[in-house]
């Protein structure tokens, strides 16, 4: 396991995210867009073997598909995994699934609907799609590809899609347990909701990244975890992995200039 | 028994301020030749309860929607459907949006004729601000947990595309998935389906197919032939979406009088001068199942 010198962004985010899954033991893992889908095909193949993955439309598949054109490939399904089998899933807690909202605010909550009035909205964008019930059900991570205060905002988000820990939301009696927020991965660092209070704290930050840059993009307070440290490079055998998943290189698309994943101060 | 219809016939059993449910997903498997009839016809004031694709965005662009109650509406590759977000920042329709369970739920609960389900999704969420007639329930039980009780979502109709159907009103679906089309079978009062090939008894050629049949011929008042009938979205196993006609119609909606346009060009004519204008038989054959 040699870490690797010349990686980028791209690909120390995908081993970051694959850290989402680690403890999950056997649930449906979903990772949606091209680096949270590489970050859980990594997990499942390198240490969380029992993760359950799919072709991206209804199959169950072993061995994760390689992202884009699939030329030869042929997938081999191991069972089925219909939209109705996904509703049962969610219901019953065993999903994980990593998702990007487009703003995110300090309750964890997370909003893929509309900005702003929901009535005529200035940009309409998915709405909330499966959002409620997979966050009031299972775990769930988040990856932002662009970590700023448009992202990670200081009020409320726009429209509560995915729910959260803001206690005007939710009544006596509304049962909360099932809210797990895991892990925040973006392209300045790691970060999870589970401070005291549900407080945002900061777990690593990549390589080449201060914690005042972090909180500087950040629309409200960040804690620094006790254990803080520098994201982990990825390994030779990870980026390996990485290329065999994504032969197409369509990881070096989803970041803006697709940057090294060492930073130097500017 | 035969229920065999024209498009006509069925456009012609609706009326307006109906409340019209549309099986298939997003762009895939989409009874678009019927929509293409209610497109043609003077029908109006509907409400409207899908996985939204093209059919949505469509109705809502031709001023056929008084509301629209929707899990999503969306083109998948084109994320967000033109039309959808055009009304949407316009202001201009009703709408219901829901968390994509809840709309199962809702259609669930007209199927087993009960008031509402109770379920935790929603709760918690701007689902509830804006929706504001739904209401929570308290379990009778020791547990006490305050729950939203998802109303039921019935239907006077619903439209459903099919791979293969007989006269009788059976039907058998290839694919992968079978979405929910099921459950907005049993949620309506009617049921009309299109489908890629129409036979007399599907017990005589197709036996060994019987398992993919999504829902009892009971459930069914009329199905129609419509070969090539979902273009532009996707029918498995036949032919997959269209990209290249979503994404010119797409365009149309960033145009001064683009829906009119695009609506004389393609859809004004019958469905055979339609399936010439995008490409023919042979052409829409030759659209690949999409792979993600």
């Amino acid at each position: 396991m040699t870490a690797a010198k010349d990686f980028t962004l791209a690909e120390l985010i995908v081993v970051a995210a694959a850290e989402a899954w680690r403890h999950d033991g056997e649930l449906l893992a979903v990772g949606i867009g091209p680096l949270p889908r590489l970050g859980v095909s990594l997990a499942k193949l390198t240490f969380a073997p029992g993760l359950m993955l799919t072709d991206g439309e209804a199959m169950a598949v072993e061995d994760p598909v390689p992202l884009g054109p699939r030329g030869d490939y042929q997938p081999r399904y191991s069972g089925w995994m219909p939209y109705g089998r996904v509703f049962d899933s969610v219901w019953s807690g065993r999903r994980h699934a990593m998702v990007t909202p487009v703003q995110v605010d300090r309750f964890a909550q997370g909003n893929i609907s509309a900005l702003g009035p929901f009535e005529k909205p200035k940009v309409q964008m998915l709405g909330v799609r499966g959002f409620p019930g997979n966050s009031i059900n299972h775990k769930n991570s988040m990856f932002l590809p662009n970590h700023s205060k448009r992202t990670f905002i200081e009020g409320e988000v726009d429209v509560v899609a995915s729910v959260g820990f803001s206690p005007k939301r939710w009544q006596d009696g509304m049962d909360r347990s099932k809210i797990e927020i895991g892990m925040i991965v973006t392209d300045l660092c790691v970060f999870d909701f589970n401070g005291p209070d549900h407080a945002a704290q900061v777990l690593s930050l990549h390589p080449g990244i201060t914690f005042e840059q972090v909180q500087a993009a950040t629309g409200f307070p960040l804690l620094q975890a006790a254990s803080m440290n520098t994201t982990a490079a990825p390994t030779e055998e990870q980026l390996a992995i990485i290329r065999r998943l994504d032969p197409h290189n369509i990881r070096a698309t989803v970041l803006k200039g697709n940057p090294p994943g060492i930073r130097t101060a500017a | 028994m035969n229920k065999e219809k024209t498009l006509k016939d069925i456009v012609g059993e609706l009326h307006d301020g109906m409340v019209i449910g549309v099986g298939g997903w997003g762009p895939r498997r989409k009874p678009m030749a019927l929509i293409r009839e209610i497109l043609r016809s003077d029908l109006k004031d509907l409400t409207l309860v899908a996985y939204g694709g093209p059919e949505a965005g469509m109705l809502c662009a031709a001023g056929k929607v008084k509301k629209l109650i929707y899990g999503f509406v969306s083109l998948d590759l084109i994320p967000i459907e033109p039309y959808f977000r055009k009304m949407r920042e316009a202001g201009s329709v009703e709408v219901a949006e829901l968390d994509e369970g809840l709309l199962l739920l809702g259609l669930k609960a007209a199927g087993q004729r009960l008031p509402f389900l109770p379920t935790r999704v929603g709760l918690g969420s701007d689902v509830m601000t804006y929706n504001p007639g739904f209401k929570t329930v308290k379990s009778p039980y020791d547990d006490g947990e305050v729950l939203l009780a998802m109303p039921a979502l019935e239907l006077d109709v619903a439209l459903i595309h099919t791979t293969r159907a007989d006269r009788l009103g059976n039907t058998q679906t290839d694919g992968p998935d079978p979405y929910f089309d099921e459950l907005f079978a049993r949620a309506a009062k009617k049921t009309y389906v299109t489908t890629e090939l129409l036979v007399d008894r599907l017990d005589k050629d197709y036996s060994d197919k019987a398992k993919s049949s999504l829902f009892e011929r009971y459930l069914v008042s009329g199905v129609s032939e419509t070969p090539l009938g979902a273009h532009p979205t996707t029918s498995h196993d036949a032919y997959g979406w269209d990209m290249k006609h979503l994404q010119t119609y797409a365009a149309s909606a960033a145009e001064e009088g683009g829906w009119q346009k695009f609506f004389d060009e393609y859809l004004a004519g019958d469905e055979k001068s339609y399936l010439e204008r995008v490409g023919g038989e042979a052409g829409i054959r030759a659209l690949p199942i999409p792979t993600f």
